[in-house]
């Protein structure tokens, strides 16, 4: 087949094309390489999760161990259920507590796991047992709101029981 | 008296039955496209030289407009990220903005006011020069031998300039942010990675420029092959095939968002 300069350029371009493709998917996405086989699942259920979302990070320590794979409502309990993808090589032991955190004042949520010191490690599928919830920036301001109101309120009354039995 | 109150009315009622008209023939004319199309990848060199007129030779612009955009995103996204105290978010910023809108979007004007208005042009003449004719009577297809080559390097050409469009859009955000103005590498990298997914941004992103790329160079040959065979509905052609690509790829462009995302 007769080879051309303008065949050589097109070449190029194309070349260009999937190179520019591959730098997208690679540098600039987040295309971790699932290794399914070398990751395994735990359940950790809460009361509330607040604003944790699928695929937010799970860490240990501050380091990465895994991703949140899926969340759903269990119906018979009504509490929420996190299942909880972690990296094969990092193995946690049986009263490992989880807890939401938050990344900042208003960052990103993310699931906390904190190893504990029995010998026995977590199995696939195992749930887990220690778990708290989210904070919820509302509920708190709320519960703060209320308890300073009843401050306010015993204040008001011990100055009137003062003011009764002064005189 | 009412003639002259109904003349607008008139004018209006003739201009819609002519889009739509024009909307059917477009239509035949895009089947007939991908009727002879197995000609013309049949013999692959045409569509080849088409690539390179349509898609080599906008790199250029392709190439220093992207770098423009991303430092303009890039000085702008610094400048109000750094007021909400959250700069680190530079990366994410120029990155979701170029994949998701601007790369497909620009790229795909550019695109059609760089090679869309040639091919118009260069298809129009042949038709003013009466070679279209020539062909058919010489029993050569000029949909098989002149347009659908032509559309084929228009499809394939725009994904990839989008993309080019989009990395060095991203080059161009880096550069600013980075080396400029120094926000840390690491932090830009990583905030872009977190942020973006594969399929959702960059997948959906591509496929938007496929859409844009069919678009623009069907309207681009149509309009070459519909023109009035006179240098003025030659020049003329063109203005329409630049405003009508413009206009389609940014109706499009919202029609397709609300699909994808």
């Amino acid at each position: 087949m007769k080879r051309s300069i303008i065949d050589l350029w097109v070449g190029i371009f194309v070349a260009i094309g999937l190179a520019s493709v591959t730098f997208l998917a690679l540098k600039v996405a987040n295309l971790t390489p699932q290794s399914n086989n070398n990751s395994y699942t735990l359940i950790a259920e809460f009361d509330n999760i607040g604003g944790l979302k699928v695929k937010a990070p799970v860490k240990s320590s501050g380091v990465v161990v895994g991703r949140v794979s899926n969340i759903e409502l269990d119906t018979k309990r009504y509490v929420a259920r996190a299942t909880l993808t972690l990296d094969g090589q990092y193995h946690f032991s049986r009263d490992t507590s989880a807890e939401i955190l938050t990344a900042g004042l208003l960052g990103e949520q993310y699931v906390g796991l904190v190893q504990g010191g029995e010998e026995e490690n977590l199995k696939p599928g195992d749930r887990l047992q220690l778990t708290s919830s989210a904070l919820v920036l509302e509920q708190l301001i709320g519960k703060f709101m209320t308890s300073f109101a009843e401050g306010n309120n015993k204040a008001a009354a011990a100055d009137a029981a003062a003011a009764e039995t002064a005189p | 008296m009412l003639d002259n109150l109904l003349a607008p009315l008139r004018k209006l009622g003739h201009s819609t039955i002519n889009a739509i008209w024009k909307l059917g023939v477009m239509s035949r004319f895009l089947l007939a496209i991908i009727a002879h199309s197995g000609q013309s990848l049949l013999r692959f060199q045409l569509t080849i030289r088409e690539v390179y007129f349509a898609g080599v030779l906008s790199l250029i612009i392709i190439v220093v407009s992207g770098l423009f955009v991303g430092m303009v995103l890039g000085l702008q996204g610094y400048n109000t990220l750094s007021r909400f105290g959250s700069a680190d978010a530079l990366g994410a910023l120029v990155a979701l903005s170029l994949l998701r809108e601007l790369g497909p979007v620009l790229a795909a004007l550019l695109f059609a006011s760089r090679s869309g208005s040639a091919m118009t042009a260069e298809i129009g003449l042949m038709k003013a020069t009466e070679q279209l004719e020539a062909m058919s009577v010489m029993a050569v297809d000029p949909i098989a031998r002149v347009v659908a080559p032509r559309f084929w390097a228009g499809v394939i050409s725009m994904p990839i300039l989008a993309a080019l469009f989009n990395v060095m859009g991203i080059f161009g955000g880096y550069l600013v942010g980075v080396v400029m103005i120094g926000l840390d590498e690491g932090t830009f990298w990583s905030q872009m990675q977190n942020n973006v997914d594969l399929h959702f941004d960059v997948i959906n992103g591509l496929i938007k420029s496929l859409f844009f790329g069919i678009a623009v160079t069907l309207i681009a040959v149509f309009e070459g092959f519909d023109a009035t065979p006179t240098a003025a509905g030659v020049s003329s052609a063109t203005t329409r095939t630049v405003v009508t690509s413009a206009l389609v790829i940014l109706a499009l462009d919202f029609v397709l968002t609300a699909f994808m995302f």
